[in-house]
């Protein structure tokens, strides 16, 4: 498979990935090429609403050119790696589940953002990454962390908001941060990871150029959704990213609804892929139902930024099958939507692929989900059974270095002083 | 959207008698201690590197950073193109992997399209990680008032980042305040505001051999005493203790032994500092250019009437700018923020020797 990155001219610049691999899913897939010989029942792209129907009407074909990809075996992946994604990705459903059925039992509160149906965009770029690579994710960032190797007792316990949390239960659920794992956050306003992201991507140009750290080859992804695609942040880091030619791979989860808003409701061009282009960076438009295509994807963009050759745009098309948050109704995606993303389940359709290609039989996965259920069973009695933070614990971690802070003279916080007011709270 | 403003040298002070240095000492212009003090620290430490609008090739729009792109090259004096929200992020996401981002705002007006890096990336996260991701970043420039601007380029953010859990904030006054705090700032592993003042820029302060020396560094969190005094306790930041020094002297002249204290940090703020002081003179006058509500001064006062109420024997008073945003017209402008006149006045009242508020305004 090639994706001339390394030698891409402008006429090359946009890159729709076609694909002459035989698919076991249902549909064939719509790349960006094809797109616009389907209409919305037959094509995975951009939703399946009368809206887009009069859209891609509009539309002119685009002045693309498509690249193919080439098979040097008839199998995506071996055995192995399929066990792997599959266990990645039950465990992300899985985990997310016990979540709404613990926030339900109010084990956790607040927002809780849930996962379910895009697991084949964590599982198909993150487990393609290196210990040493970063992540930033957003508000939605539970199996993210997951996926880069977090416990999940410890994220759990972090939901739960105690002491033994990723976190200590200062983070909480839009807030994973994991330095052994290089999590740098998940971050809860639209667009802020981006810039981190890109910050961390310059770090690892800087490490090799000015520091001579010549093993310094990491990687950052930066996770966001559709609707950050319209926000300034976006934009200003494709430019800079491009510009310097950074480490970084910008992944789109574009769900097609940013919590009430439709993707087609809110963006001028919806093909999000093309912004790429319009930055000097390759632009990939992916079904981000289907994991092997993702890590196809994702394999290219990310040995791309490895090698130093810079930013890549990649815009996976998937879908949430519960609401925005546990606290959202979920009234305005229309049911037959909703029915048509559930019937191109990414952990159904992976599952499909391993056994028409004799990778997997039914009891290998059938030991993976019990494994699966076995270590959430455990996560949750971890969970419950860990200390709520001490009270101590409020004023710690405001700084590296607290000198000045409302130190005592012992050198630890003085919040059991009743007339501490030095610059934090009173407790 | 911005006019790059030439120094006015509008202050000439000449109060040095009061500073605490050697007499044999050199002169240095504030520019020159905030130049050398980031040239020693990149030299120092090559995970320092700076980054803004302009401060390469252009050699910064207020020349802080003159000579560093010949120096270091243009990977460590990175000029960014004019977007706030996306450079301040990226040095905050290159402080969290490991380096250490000095970023300039042109202004700190500017500061306001990237405040949620500085609040929400910056600040929180060490708290937000458990620790894990600490944060050693400088966020720098000219913050308040300059001359003739308006209300978009004259505003002083220092109790906006003052009240923020997770930044430690400094403001400099002399030479030797922006050289020892800055190199403070880069050395620290917390974030930093670091608010400088376009028209002390051009000015000369004093310095000693000890100042000059490449590891000098100021303790942050330490307010500096400019001048010592008996009657009435001054305190102010940045530009305003140079005027504080100006009412001391004239004060002095009617018999008011005014104590000048120079805060250096906004947060952590020095009480210790400035309760013992009160507790000395038993009266005191704070000054600010920013806006009175929610102000420093206001921090101020409920720290000495929580500590030291007993000790009062005047009410505090308070001065800050005028609670408007800032007027163009230079007659508007000068009576919308503080004047020496002001401070003096509101010393003798604290010290019962002028007529009531009510006549004098």
């Amino acid at each position: 498979m090639s994706f001339t990155a390394t030698k891409f001219s402008h006429s090359l610049l946009a890159v729709p990935i076609n694909s002459s691999t035989p698919r076991s899913n249902d549909k064939p897939l719509s790349f960006s090429s094809d797109l616009f010989k389907h209409n919305a029942s037959s094509s995975s792209f951009l939703g399946s609403t009368q809206k887009l129907l009069r859209l891609n009407a509009r539309r002119s074909p685009p002045p693309v050119a498509a690249v193919l990809l080439q098979q040097t075996s008839n199998l995506l992946i071996t055995k192995e790696e399929g066990l792997v994604l599959y266990e990645d990705m039950v465990l992300g459903r899985s985990f997310e589940d016990k979540c709404a059925e613990m926030y339900y039992r109010g084990k956790m509160f607040g927002f809780v953002h849930l996962y379910n149906g895009q697991e084949a965009v964590s599982t198909g770029f993150i487990k393609y990454l290196r210990k040493e690579d970063c992540i930033v994710s957003t508000y939605r960032d539970h199996v993210h962390a997951l996926s880069k190797g977090v416990p999940s007792r410890e994220v759990m316990s972090e939901l739960f908001g105690k002491a033994t949390g990723c976190c200590r239960g200062q983070g909480g659920s839009m807030h994973m941060f994991s330095k052994e794992h290089n999590v740098l956050g998940g971050f809860a306003f639209i667009g802020e990871g981006i810039p981190v992201a890109t910050g961390a991507a310059f770090s690892m140009k800087y490490k090799r150029e000015v520091l001579n750290q010549a093993d310094s080859d990491n990687v950052t992804l930066a996770f966001f959704g559709d609707g950050t695609c319209n926000n300034g942040q976006f934009f200003e880091c494709l430019n800079m990213a491009a510009l310097w030619k950074l480490p970084i791979v910008f992944v789109v989860e574009n769900n097609l609804w940013a919590i009430g808003m439709s993707h087609l409701r809110a963006t001028s061009d919806p093909e999000i892929w093309k912004k790429g282009p319009a930055f000097g960076m390759p632009g990939v438009h992916v079904d981000g139902m289907d994991v092997l295509k993702v890590r196809e994807v994702a394999k290219e963009a990310i040995d791309r930024a490895r090698r130093g050759e810079g930013p890549s745009l990649v815009e996976c098309e998937t879908y949430r099958f519960r609401g925005h948050s546990l606290a959202d109704p979920d009234e305005l995606r229309n049911p037959a939507e909703k029915q048509h993303y559930a019937g191109r389940d990414p952990i159904t359709a992976l599952k499909k692929y391993l056994f028409e290609n004799k990778l997997a039989t039914e009891q290998e996965l059938k030991a993976i989900d019990k494994k699966i259920d076995e270590v959430l069973e455990e996560a949750v009695d971890f969970a419950e059974k860990s200390p709520a933070p001490a009270r101590s614990q409020l004023l710690e971690n405001v700084f590296a270095d607290p000198k000045g802070f409302g130190i005592g003279p012992d050198g630890r916080y003085r919040c059991e002083d009743p007339k501490f007011t030095e610059g934090t709270a009173h407790v | 959207m911005l006019g790059v403003i030439r120094n006015k040298n509008l202050l000439r002070p000449s109060f040095s008698a009061f500073r605490h240095l050697s007499s044999s000492a050199k002169q240095m212009t504030v520019r020159d201690a905030l130049n050398s003090a980031l040239d020693e620290e990149m030299s120092a430490d090559p995970k320092v590197f700076l980054m803004g609008e302009e401060v390469g090739e252009y050699q910064g729009a207020y020349k802080i950073s003159k000579g560093l792109l010949e120096k270091y090259g243009p990977e460590r004096v990175l000029d960014t193109p004019i977007t706030e929200a996306g450079f301040t992020g990226i040095g905050v996401g290159a402080a969290y992997y490991g380096l250490k981002p000095v970023v300039e705002f042109m202004t700190f007006n500017f500061s306001m399209q990237a405040i949620d890096h500085i609040i929400n990336s910056a600040a929180k996260s060490n708290y937000m990680s458990a620790g894990q991701i600490n944060v050693p970043i400088v966020f720098r420039g000219p913050n308040g008032a300059a001359a003739g601007v308006g209300a978009q380029h004259s505003h002083c953010y220092a109790s906006w980042y003052g009240s923020c859990p997770g930044l430690k904030v400094l403001a400099p006054y002399s030479s030797e305040d922006a050289r020892g705090l800055l190199k403070a700032a880069i050395r620290d592993p917390d974030p930093v505001v670091f608010l400088e003042n376009e028209l002390l820029y051009g000015e000369s302060f004093p310095v000693s051999a000890e100042v000059l020396d490449s590891s000098f560094c100021l303790p942050i969190g330490k307010a500096k005493i400019e001048r010592e005094g008996k009657d009435v306790t001054i305190t102010a930041f940045s530009k305003m203790v140079g005027f504080a020094l100006k009412a001391a002297e004239t004060l002095e002249k009617e018999g008011i032994s005014a104590e000048v204290i120079n805060l250096r940090s906004i947060r952590p703020l020095d009480r210790a500092t400035i309760n013992a002081s009160v507790r000395k003179t038993n009266r005191l006058v704070t000054v600010e250019e920013g806006f009175p509500q929610h102000g420093v001064g206001a921090e101020i006062c409920a720290s000495v009437i929580e500590e030291s109420f007993g000790y009062l024997d005047a009410p505090v008073e308070r001065i800050a700018g005028a609670d408007v945003p800032m007027p163009y017209a230079a007659n508007l402008e000068r009576l919308a923020v503080p004047q020496i006149e002001d401070i003096v006045r509101a010393a003798k009242r604290a010290c019962h020797r002028s007529v009531p508020m009510a006549a004098t305004a």
